[in-house]
C-alpha cells in the first residue's frame, strides 16, 4: 500500500476542509478585493453590503484587534489593506455572511473609493527604481574576472522563465471555531500549522497557546499552501472571534487562481566562458526575480536560485547575482523548487548556448562538467557521495543516448514536417531548509494498551505520502506491523513550534524525530522484555511484533508485551525533537554547508515537433534517479512521475500570462495544465546502492528534485525545432508554447 | 462526475457527467452513482490497483477518475487501454503525473479482458467479478421498474438551459441558484432526410463523435470530435448550445459553418431557416429573437465530399482553440468544385473564409493552391492579441492549418508545404 491516506482517497471517503460536517451557527465568509494593481485606499464602503441578504458584519481593517500583519520573513503585508493597496486582489475587507452564496454575492456589494497609483511590473524596471526586497546578494567563487581569459569561447545571453499556477486541486480552505475562554482552533489547508497559529494569535492579539491549528491532509499544495493558507485562515479566525460563531472560508476556483500567489517568473543575463573542449571555466549570472507586492518568502527563494545556480556541474570560477524586485503583482510564492528551477534554467541556456558556437553536442557538455567527489560548490560546500555521473551514465545507457542521437538525426533528414529532439537534464538539488533554523522537528508516539500505535508528527499529508513514510520509519523502528501504526492529524497542541512541511524534508525531519522517539519506547520495552525472559537486552530486538533473541523468535509478542509493561508501570509515550545535524551558512561571507545532502539524477527526454502546426509531442522521459533507500517504493515513484510533469507543463503548456498586473489566465479555461492524453511515457529508474546515511534509514527526499527534470523537455523541443530551421539562434523564454514554436518556426517567412 | 443513469428501454444507459455543471433536474428519473455507490465492503478489483500503485497521491482528483473508468467500464466496446484514458481524460490530476494511472487502469482492464466477454449484460458481469457492488445493481433495477419519467420542457421561454456546460463555467454565480427550464433530450440525434442530414438541436458532442450518418457521409468524426472537451462535457454540450453561444471558436459551429449548415429556428409558433454562416452580426451577437431556439440543423450530403477539421490549442485535449479552422471540399476530375472553409479565433465571430474558398474553386489542389489558399486565409481574418495567443500568431497559424487541410485530404508532398512557394 503506498500510502494509508489512498484507501479513503479511491473510496471517495477522505475528508478535505470542505467535507467536515458544518457546525452549529456556521457562518460564510468571502474576500473583497483591490481591482486595480496599485491604489491609495480612501475609503471603503459597506452599507450597501450590510444591507444585503443574510450578511451578518463587513470587517475592514479597523476591526483587527491585533496586529494587521501577516508577513512571515518580512513584516511588509497587511491582512486587509489599511491605506493603500499593491495589487489586484489585495484583500480589503471581508464579508461574513449566513451562506457561502450570500457571502460572495454581498462581496461585489462593497465599494473600494480609491485614488490610482502607477504600477510597475516588470523586475528590472522595479530593480532600477529601487524596488527591492532585502539586499542584492552575490555568491562568488573563483576569480571570475581572471578566469574569461583563461576561456576558449565565451557565450553570452538572457533567459526568461514565466510563473506557475499550482493548481493544487483543493483550493485555500480554512474552518475557524470560536471556543471557550477565548480560545480558537482553526482546521486551515495550510504546509505551516506553525505560521497560522502564530499570525491568527499575532492579529487577533492572543497568546499563542490560545489558538490551535489542526491539519488533516491538504488536497495538494506544491508550495501554494507554505504562506499562502495563512491569510485565508486568519480572515476566518477573525471573523469567528469577532462575531463568536464558527466561519468558514473557501475559495472559489476562479478566486483561488485570481488572489493567491504562484512561482516567480525570473529574468536573467549569463555569460559562460569554456574551453575548446567544453570545459567550464567560469560563469556569472543576474538573476532577477519578480517578488511582486510582498516580500512572502521570496528572500528564501532568491537564496535557493543562489545556491542552484551552477545546476550539476563544476563550475570553479563563478559569480552568481540575485535580487528580488518588489512590483505590483500578486505576491509571488513557493512552488515545488523554490528558486532552483529558474535559476537551473539560465545554466541550461547558457550550456545550449555554448552547444551551438562551439557545435559540442549539448549532452557532450553537459556530461564533461558533472559535480564529482569532493567538488566544490560556489557557497563553498564540497559534493558528497556524487550520484551525478552515475546517473548520467545510466540513463544514457538506458536510453541508447548515442544510437538514440543518431537515429533522430537520420529520421529528421528524412521528414521534412515532422522533427525530432532529444536532450538530457542532470538535477542536483540540495537537501534542507536554506533558513538553518528551520531543521527541526518533533514527534510524539504513543503506545496504546493493546498494542496500537499512534504517531504525530509536525509533518503534513499532501498527497506526498509523508504518512506512509512516517509509519515505516515507526514500525521499522519500534519493530511491529505497519498496520497497527496510524498518524494522526497534525496539530499544533501536539507538536508546537513546527516548520512547514516543505523544502522536501518533510520526511527526513519528522522521519528522524519519529525514529528518536520510536527508539525511546523500544529502548524501554526491550528493558521489559529482557526482565519478562530473563535474557541480556542487548540480545533482544523487536521484529514484526515478535521479540526475537539473537534473531530467533520468542514467545513474547508486541501485544503481551506492551501489556507487561503498562502493568509495570512503564511510560509508552514518547516525544522526541530533530535538529539536522551539521548544517550552517554564513550570509556575510556567502559560505556554509547550507545542506545535509545533495540528490541526483539525470533525465533524457524525446519530444516530437510538428511543424506545420507548431505542435508537439513529449514521447517519452527516461530518468535514472537517486533516491537512496526508499521509504516506500511506490510513494517514490509517485513523486518521481509528478514531480517531472509538473516540469512539463511549466515549460510548455502552463503559460501565466498577465496584462497590467492583471491575471489573463485565472480560470482552468485559459491556463492548461497536463492532463493524461499530453503526458509522455516515463520510464523512472532509481539507481541501486544509493545509501544516505544523512537520512533517516538511508532514505533520501524526492519532493521536489523530480522537478527539475522537466526543464530538459525546453531543450529538447529546441532541438527539434533547430532541426527545422537549422538557421535560427536558440531563443530561452519559457514556457515555450505552441504558439512560441510556430514562431520560431515559420514566424519570419 | 457522476454516472447519470437513463433509462432506455429495457435497460439504463450511463453517461460519465460533470456534476458541476448540470441542472439538477437533468438527472430527474435517473441512477446517479456517485463515488461511494461504487464502494463494496472493503477494497475491490476496481480500487486494488488504483492502491497498490499509489495511483492517487492527495487524492481529491480520484473520486472523479474512479467514477468516469466505472463509467467505462459499463459503456466500453473491447478492453484495450486507450479509450480508457480517452473516458479518464477529463479528470486533471495535479500530483501524479498519471503514470500510475495508467498502470491501474490497464491492470483492472487486463483482468476483465480475461474474465468478461465483451457480448456478455455487462453490469451483472461487473457486479460477478466484484468491480461494482451488488446493490449498485439493484438500484439500477428499481430504477428501470419505477419509471420515474424524466424531466419535461418547463416553458422554454422561462430561461432554457441546453447542455449548461458554457453557462455554469462562465456564470456559475448567475445561474447555480437559479431555476432553469431544460430542452428535452433528442430524438434521432442525427438523422438523414432525402438529400440533407439533420441534427437535433439538443444532439451532444458525444452524439456527433458517435453517429454512423455522420461517419458515412464525412468520415472518422472521432479524431475531430475527441479535440473538443472531454467525455463527460461532450455527453451534456449540445450542438445548439455551441452555435448560439456564439463563441467565435466554437468547434461544433466551426465545422458546420464549412459544411454550408442552415438552421431551422423555432419560436412562439414561427419556424424560419437561416444559413449558419449569416447568423452572427459581430461579437455575441447573431440572428436570434428572444424565445426563439435552434430545433435543427441541417446540411446537404454531396457524395465524395472531403471534409477535414484542425485545431491548435494550448493543450492538444481539453483546450479551447487558438485557431481552428474546417474544410469541406468537392473534387470532380483534378478539380475543386465546391469549397466550404471556415475558421474560428480570427474574427469576431466563427468566420466563413468566403475568399478563399473563391479562390480555390476551380483550381487543382495541389501545393501551389494550398499556399495560395493559405496566403488568402490570412489575408480576410482580423484576429486579435488575447490570452489564446497574440495577432499574428493567429494569423501564421491560421495559415499553416490551411495547409493542414490540403496535407490532410490530398496528401501533399510534405517537402513542398515545409517552405512558402
Amino acid at each position: 500500500v503506498s500510502s494509508p491516506e489512498i484507501i479513503a482517497h479511491v473510496r471517495g471517503t477522505s475528508r478535505f476542509i470542505d467535507d467536515l460536517p458544518e457546525p452549529e451557527g456556521l457562518l460564510h465568509a468571502a474576500a473583497v478585493t483591490s481591482p486595480v494593481p496599485h491604489a491609495r485606499l480612501r475609503a471603503v464602503g459597506v452599507t450597501a453590503a450590510l444591507l444585503a441578504d443574510g450578511v451578518q458584519d463587513v470587517l475592514t481593517a479597523a476591526d483587527i484587534p491585533g496586529n494587521n500583519q501577516i508577513g512571515g520573513i518580512i513584516a511588509d503585508e497587511a491582512l486587509l489593506a489599511a491605506d493603500a493597496v499593491h495589487f489586484i486582489g489585495q484583500p480589503v475587507a471581508l464579508v461574513v455572511a449566513e451562506t457561502q452564496h450570500q457571502a460572495r454575492a454581498a462581496a461585489r456589494e462593497v465599494r473600494l473609493d480609491l485614488e490610482e497609483l502607477p504600477a510597475i511590473f516588470d523586475a528590472r524596471e522595479a530593480a532600477t527604481r529601487g524596488e527591492i526586497i532585502g539586499a542584492e546578494r552575490t555568491i562568488e567563487s573563483g576569480d571570475v574576472d581572471a578566469a574569461w581569459a583563461e576561456c576558449d569561447v565565451i557565450v553570452e545571453g538572457s533567459a526568461e522563465t514565466a510563473g506557475q499556477e499550482h493548481l493544487y486541486l483543493e483550493t485555500q480552505a480554512a474552518l475557524a471555531l470560536p471556543e471557550e475562554g477565548g480560545r480558537i482552533k482553526v482546521f486551515s489547508s495550510t504546509q505551516a500549522p506553525t505560521a497560522v497559529q502564530r499570525t491568527v494569535a499575532g492579529v487577533l492579539g492572543l497568546p499563542m497557546n490560545l489558538v490551535e491549528v489542526e491539519v488533516t491532509r491538504l488536497g495538494g499544495a506544491f508550495g501554494g499552501k507554505e504562506d499562502q493558507a495563512t491569510p485565508w485562515a486568519v480572515m476566518a479566525a477573525l471573523a469567528a472571534h469577532v462575531l463568536g460563531r464558527p466561519v468558514k472560508l473557501v475559495l472559489s476556483r476562479h478566486d483561488d487562481m485570481r488572489l493567491t500567489g504562484k512561482r516567480h517568473p525570473y529574468t536573467s543575463e549569463f555569460k559562460l566562458g569554456l574551453t575548446a573542449e567544453g570545459t567550464i571555466v567560469a560563469y556569472e549570472v543576474h538573476l532577477w526575480q519578480n517578488a511582486g507586492a510582498a516580500a512572502d518568502l521570496s528572500p528564501a527563494i532568491l537564496e535557493r536560485s543562489l545556491f542552484h545556480a551552477t545546476g550539476s556541474y563544476l563550475v570553479p570560477n563563478a559569480r552568481i547575482h540575485a535580487v528580488s524586485c518588489r512590483t505590483n503583482l500578486v505576491p509571488f510564492t513557493a512552488f515545488r523548487g523554490f528558486g532552483a528551477p529558474q535559476a537551473m534554467f539560465v545554466m541550461e541556456a547558457a550550456i545550449d548556448r555554448a552547444a551551438e558556437v562551439t557545435g559540442i553536442p549539448r549532452t557532450e557538455i553537459q556530461a564533461r562538467n558533472l559535480l564529482g567527489e569532493g567538488d566544490p560548490f560556489p557557497y563553498g560546500m564540497r559534493v558528497e557521495r556524487s550520484q551525478a555521473r552515475r546517473s548520467f551514465d545510466e540513463v544514457a545507457e538506458l536510453a541508447g543516448l548515442e544510437a538514440l542521437r543518431s537515429e533522430i538525426a537520420r529520421h529528421n533528414d528524412g521528414s521534412p514536417l515532422v522533427k525530432r529532439g532529444v536532450s538530457a537534464m542532470p538535477v542536483c538539488f540540495g537537501i534542507s531548509f536554506t533558513n538553518t533554523t528551520l531543521n527541526q522537528a518533533g514527534a510524539l508516539v504513543h503506545v496504546f494498551t493493546d498494542g496500537s500505535v499512534a504517531v504525530s508528527t509536525g509533518a503534513i499529508e499532501m498527497g506526498q505520502g509523508v504518512n506512509a513514510k512516517i509509519i515505516a520509519v515507526a514500525a521499522a523502528t519500534l519493530g511491529v506491523e505497519k498496520d497497527r501504526i496510524r498518524v494522526e492529524s497534525t496539530t499544533t497542541r501536539t507538536i508546537a513550534n513546527t516548520s512547514p512541511t516543505a523544502a522536501s524534508s518533510g520526511a527526513d525531519l519528522n522521519g528522524r524525530a519519529t525514529e528518536l522517539a520510536c527508539t525511546a519506547i523500544s529502548n524501554r520495552l526491550t528493558a521489559v522484555a529482557a526482565e519478562v525472559l530473563d535474557i541480556a537486552p542487548d540480545r533482544l530486538a523487536l521484529v514484526d511484533g515478535v521479540v526475537t533473541d539473537g534473531g530467533s523468535p520468542t514467545p513474547l509478542g508486541w501485544s503481551e508485551l506492551v501489556r507487561t509493561a503498562y502493568t509495570r508501570r512503564v511510560n509508552l509515550s514518547a516525544h522526541a525533537h530533530y535538529a539536522t545535524p551539521r548544517i550552517w551558512y554564513d550570509k556575510e561571507s556567502e559560505q556554509g554547508e547550507p545542506f545535509a545532502y545533495h540528490v541526483f539524477g539525470t533525465a533524457i527526454l524525446e519530444v516530437t515537433v510538428d511543424c506545420l502546426r507548431g505542435t508537439y509531442t513529449v514521447d517519452r522521459v527516461r530518468i535514472a534517479h537517486d533516491g537512496g533507500r526508499s521509504l516506500n517504493d511506490a510513494v517514490d515513484r509517485g513523486q518521481l512521475e509528478g514531480g517531472l510533469v509538473q516540469g512539463l507543463g511549466w515549460m510548455t503548456m502552463e503559460e501565466l500570462v498577465f496584462s497590467d498586473g492583471r491575471n489573463l489566465s485565472d480560470t482552468l479555461s485559459t491556463y492548461k495544465i497536463p492532463d493524461l492524453p499530453s503526458t509522455p511515457e516515463i520510464e523512472g529508474h532509481f539507481l541501486e546502492d544509493a545509501d544516505n546515511p544523512k537520512a533517516v534509514m538511508h532514505s533520501k527526499a524526492i519532493g521536489e528534485p523530480p522537478f527539475m527534470y522537466g526543464i530538459g523537455v525546453y531543450f529538447a523541443l529546441l532541438d527539434a525545432l533547430r532541426a527545422f530551421r537549422p538557421d535560427r539562434d536558440g531563443v530561452y523564454d519559457a514556457p515555450l508554447t505552441p504558439e512560441k514554436a510556430l514562431m520560431f518556426l515559420h514566424g519570419d517567412r | 462526475v457522476v454516472l447519470v443513469g437513463e433509462p432506455e428501454g429495457d435497460r439504463i444507459r450511463y453517461r460519465a457527467m460533470t456534476s458541476c455543471l448540470m441542472p439538477v433536474a437533468a438527472a430527474a428519473g435517473c441512477h446517479v452513482i456517485t463515488v461511494e455507490g461504487l464502494n463494496g465492503r472493503g477494497i475491490g478489483p476496481l480500487q486494488g490497483p488504483f492502491i497498490d500503485e499509489g495511483a492517487s497521491q492527495c487524492g481529491y482528483c480520484t473520486p472523479g477518475f474512479m467514477v468516469s473508468f466505472a463509467g467505462h467500464l459499463l459503456n466500453c466496446e473491447s478492453w484495450a487501454v486507450e479509450p480508457a484514458f480517452n473516458s479518464l481524460a477529463g479528470n486533471i490530476c495535479r500530483c501524479t503525473g498519471y503514470a500510475s494511472i495508467r498502470r491501474a487502469t490497464a491492470t483492472v482492464l487486463e483482468t476483465l479482458s480475461r474474465r468478461v466477454e465483451l457480448d456478455e449484460p455487462r453490469f451483472a458481469a461487473l457486479v460477478r467479478e466484484g468491480m461494482l457492488p451488488a446493490a449498485l445493481r439493484e438500484a439500477s433495477e428499481l430504477t428501470l421498474e419505477l419509471e420515474l419519467g424524466r424531466a419535461t420542457d418547463g416553458g422554454l421561454d422561462d430561461g432554457p438551459v441546453a447542455g449548461g456546460t458554457d453557462l455554469y463555467v462562465q456564470r456559475p454565480d448567475d445561474f447555480s441558484h437559479v431555476d432553469v427550464a431544460l430542452f428535452s433530450p433528442p430524438r434521432a440525434a442525427i438523422r438523414t432526410d432525402g438529400g440533407e442530414i439533420v441534427l437535433c438541436g439538443s444532439a451532444t458532442a458525444e452524439d456527433m463523435k458517435r453517429s454512423t450518418v455522420l461517419a458515412e457521409e464525412l468520415g472518422d468524426m472521432a479524431r475531430p470530435m475527441d479535440l473538443m472537451g472531454s467525455l463527460p462535457i461532450r455527453e451534456r454540450a449540445t450542438i445548439a448550445g455551441n452555435i448560439v453561444n456564439a463563441s467565435p471558436i466554437g468547434d461544433m459551429t466551426i465545422m458546420l459553418m464549412a459544411l454550408g449548415a442552415e438552421l431551422d429556428l423555432v419560436g412562439d409558433g414561427d419556424r424560419r431557416t437561416v444559413a449558419l454562416r449569416r447568423f452572427y452580426h459581430g461579437y455575441k451577437t447573431m440572428d436570434f429573437g428572444a424565445g426563439e431556439h435552434v430545433e435543427s440543423i441541417r446540411f446537404r450530403r454531396r457524395p465524395g465530399l472531403m471534409f477535414n477539421f484542425e485545431k491548435v490549442s494550448k493543450r492538444t485535449y481539453l483546450d479551447i482553440a487558438s485557431v481552428n479552422s474546417a474544410a469541406a471540399l468537392l473534387v470532380e476530375d483534378g478539380i475543386v468544385i465546391e469549397a466550404g472553409l471556415s475558421a474560428g479565433g480570427v474574427a469576431p465571430v466563427p468566420l466563413p473564409l468566403t475568399e478563399t474558398e473563391a479562390l480555390i474553386v476551380g483550381r487543382t489542389p495541389d501545393a501551389a493552391t494550398a499556399w495560395a489558399a493559405a496566403a488568402c486565409a490570412a489575408g480576410e481574418t482580423t484576429p486579435i492579441d488575447d490570452v489564446r495567443g497574440s495577432a499574428e500568431y493567429k494569423r501564421l497559424l491560421l495559415r499553416q492549418l490551411i495547409l493542414a487541410h490540403f496535407q490532410v485530404l490530398f496528401g501533399l508532398d510534405a517537402e513542398l508545404l515545409a517552405v512558402p512557394a
